[in-house]
């Protein structure tokens, strides 16, 4: 099933008081991000964003700081009101809705992870986890139930009344995913959510969600700075760039086929070896025997290699019914691998 | 008329207009005053009537426990010996109406102050308009209302405390502003992406972030609430300001110096005791208040029997 879970149509955020104004000579005259500051004294937010979300994946928005990806996040529960477009959230539209079905939905549907994360001091973590819950009128029994549960889904089943200050930057992070899905949501937003954790936790943490999502079939909308972050977690992943959207795709489609200098230029330091598989290099077989090495079309380039450890004939292609479909000499194994 | 003193003259004679405008306001309008100064009277009569009339040693007694209870067993001793050097020098009867006075503008300020400071966090230009009424009301001398205020609301404590209302009012409008505005940015934003209404979010999350500095502000209001005792006992209000003024006047330099120890004594067990609730339960080691002091003690003897 290819059903979106998260759609984004068109969508503008322009900030200024003539936003309107600039949103309607933009769209007339296709002003630029500079043109539209020194006219209307507004700020182009995102530009012309689209993209969708299937059920279950993880959609990585990828982005230095000020390319827009924490702003084009918060429309999805709409933190943040778009000047123009469509956002269509686990078959509902969103961008029309009252103030009131837009609570139920952030409280219900969506759950949410922030940079810093945002955990409330002055309540235990049993309160903070339970608080979506709290504001929905969740009596006090059922909601520490939720909390408890969530928190042990976290490995932090002791600490439901301590506080966030008593806890390390990871654990409380952990706590800010624990709140996120206490509620039990189809989607998380997670915003930049391991960006200021040290690098062993952050790790950690990336591969406990991972293993998490691989079993809730929960459909996350993940924000980074990191490729590297992106390329590990994300299904898909989306580069963004001065509030545009430059391009959409696979961890491997993004690799190895960058659309332009600005994606060309991150994806220059990353490893292919675990990236790119054998259909993408391969060449056709072309009535060339096939040798009796042989990779399936899924392979890594890290397999592939392997194979010219030994001799450096080239390695036969099969598809998964049998036959084979092509091979790959070591040459082009050694061009993939430089990038 | 000479040309170079033109200011000899008095060209806009703003005194006289403010003179017939107050004229008819207390000729038409007097009524309006009279209502304002009902609940002020309440509150003010059911606590001077409190402290005054219970036993001397039982007011003590709940002083000291509030005071241990909010600030630990230091502050309970040092309000102890305060109250007590008070209660031996004699002034006992006058310190407890001072404290009804400021005990009653506190309760004013509170409740007329933190929902002033909210709104004014919430909207920019009610702030803009709110701010230099504020600072109006805590730069012009205080003399220049009594006049006004005794033709408004007449003399006694009543009208005490109203002016003393008016000059303490300001910091606590100003900090409770100041806190709502200092909570951080994402703070608000998590309450809100979890589906908090506005009314939640300011409830469970702005307030309680933003307490320890509206408690500072109400410490200020306390603070300058006090400093007004002498001035207001020009108008005849009772208490402690009172003595001083009797004393200066009668050159008693024994009345004013018991007067005015009285005030500083005071001072020091409601400043101590009111910035004691502006710590927040995370500086406390995460204790509730409940699990400290003279409450804490008790539970925990109970528990034990």
């Amino acid at each position: 099933m290819s059903e979106a879970q998260i759609e984004c149509r068109d969508l503008w955020k322009i900030y200024g008081r003539r936003a309107d104004e600039a949103m309607k000579a933009v769209l007339s005259e296709g002003l630029s991000k500079e043109e539209v500051r020194d006219r209307y004294d507004c700020v182009l937010g995102v530009r012309d964003a689209s993209f969708s979300v299937k059920k279950g994946e993880i959609f990585c928005i990828m982005g230095l700081s000020g390319s827009g990806k924490s702003t084009l996040v918060r429309h999805v529960n709409r933190l943040i009101e778009p000047t123009s477009g469509e956002i269509h959230v686990a078959g509902q539209r969103v961008d029309t809705m009252n103030e009131n079905q837009l609570r139920q939905l952030r409280a219900e549907t969506i759950g949410m992870v922030f940079q810093h994360m945002a955990l409330w001091p002055h309540r235990t973590l049993g309160d903070n986890v339970g608080f979506g819950l709290e504001v929905r009128g969740v009596d006090l029994e059922q909601r520490r139930k939720a909390s408890e549960i969530a928190l042990e889904a976290m490995d932090l089943g002791g600490w439901i009344d301590h506080y966030p200050d008593q806890l390390s930057g990871g654990m409380q992070q952990r706590v800010g995913l624990a709140r996120a899905l206490a509620a039990d949501p189809e989607i998380l937003l997670m915003d930049e959510p391991f960006s200021a954790l040290d690098p062993l936790i952050r790790r950690q943490l990336q591969d406990q969600f991972l293993d998490l999502s691989a079993h809730m079939d929960k459909t996350t909308l993940f924000i980074t700075h990191d490729l590297d972050e992106a390329i590990r977690m994300g299904d898909h992943i989306a580069i963004m760039n001065d509030g545009e959207i430059v391009q959409i795709g696979t961890p491997e489609e993004i690799v190895t086929n960058p659309k332009d200098d600005y994606v060309a230029e991150f994806v220059k330091g990353i490893s292919r070896v675990g990236l790119v598989r054998a259909e993408t290099i391969m060449d056709k077989l072309d009535g060339r025997e096939p040798t009796g090495k042989q990779v399936g079309l899924n392979a890594e380039l890290g397999e592939i290699i392997e194979h010219f450890m030994e001799d450096q004939s080239p390695v036969t292609v099969i598809s998964p019914d049998g036959p084979a479909v092509g091979q790959i000499t070591i040459k082009s194994a050694l061009t993939a691998l430089r990038g | 008329m000479e040309l170079w003193n033109i200011f000899d003259t008095e060209w806009v004679p703003v005194g006289a207009w403010v003179e017939s405008l107050l004229q008819w306001v207390v000729a038409n309008f007097r009524f309006i005053f009279q209502a304002i100064k009902v609940p002020f009277d309440i509150v003010l009569t059911g606590l001077e009537d409190g402290l005054t009339q219970a036993p001397d040693l039982l007011i003590l007694t709940l002083i000291v426990l509030v005071a241990w209870q909010a600030g630990g067993r230091r502050l309970g001793l040092i309000s102890l010996a305060c109250m007590t050097a008070i209660g031996l020098m004699g002034a006992w009867e006058e310190s407890m109406t001072t404290l009804s006075i400021v005990l009653t503008c506190v309760v004013f300020c509170s409740l007329i102050g933190i929902p002033l400071g909210v709104v004014a966090a919430k909207n920019n230009r009610f702030w803009m308009i709110l701010q230099p009424l504020l600072d109006l009301m805590q730069t012009i001398p205080s003399f220049v209302y009594l006049v006004p205020i005794v033709m408004l609301f007449s003399i006694g404590n009543v009208s005490g405390v109203i002016v003393t209302f008016i000059y303490a009012l300001p910091p606590v409008v100003r900090l409770t502003n100041l806190g709502i505005r200092q909570v951080r940015a994402d703070m608000v934003e998590a309450a809100r992406a979890f589906g908090a209404s506005n009314r939640q979010t300011l409830y469970k999350v702005e307030l309680p972030l933003a307490m320890p500095t509206i408690m500072a502000g109400v410490n200020q209001t306390i603070m300058m609430a006090l400093s007004m005792v002498v001035v207001s006992s020009m108008i005849s209000v009772t208490g402690l300001g009172q003595m001083v003024l009797r004393g200066i006047g009668r050159l008693d330099m024994g009345l004013a110096t018991v007067g005015g120890l009285g005030i500083v004594f005071l001072a020091i067990v409601i400043d101590r005791t009111s910035q004691s609730f502006g710590i927040s339960a995370r500086d406390r080691g995460h204790k509730k208040w409940y699990e400290t002091g003279p409450v804490g003690a008790v539970r925990g003897l109970m528990k034990k029997g």
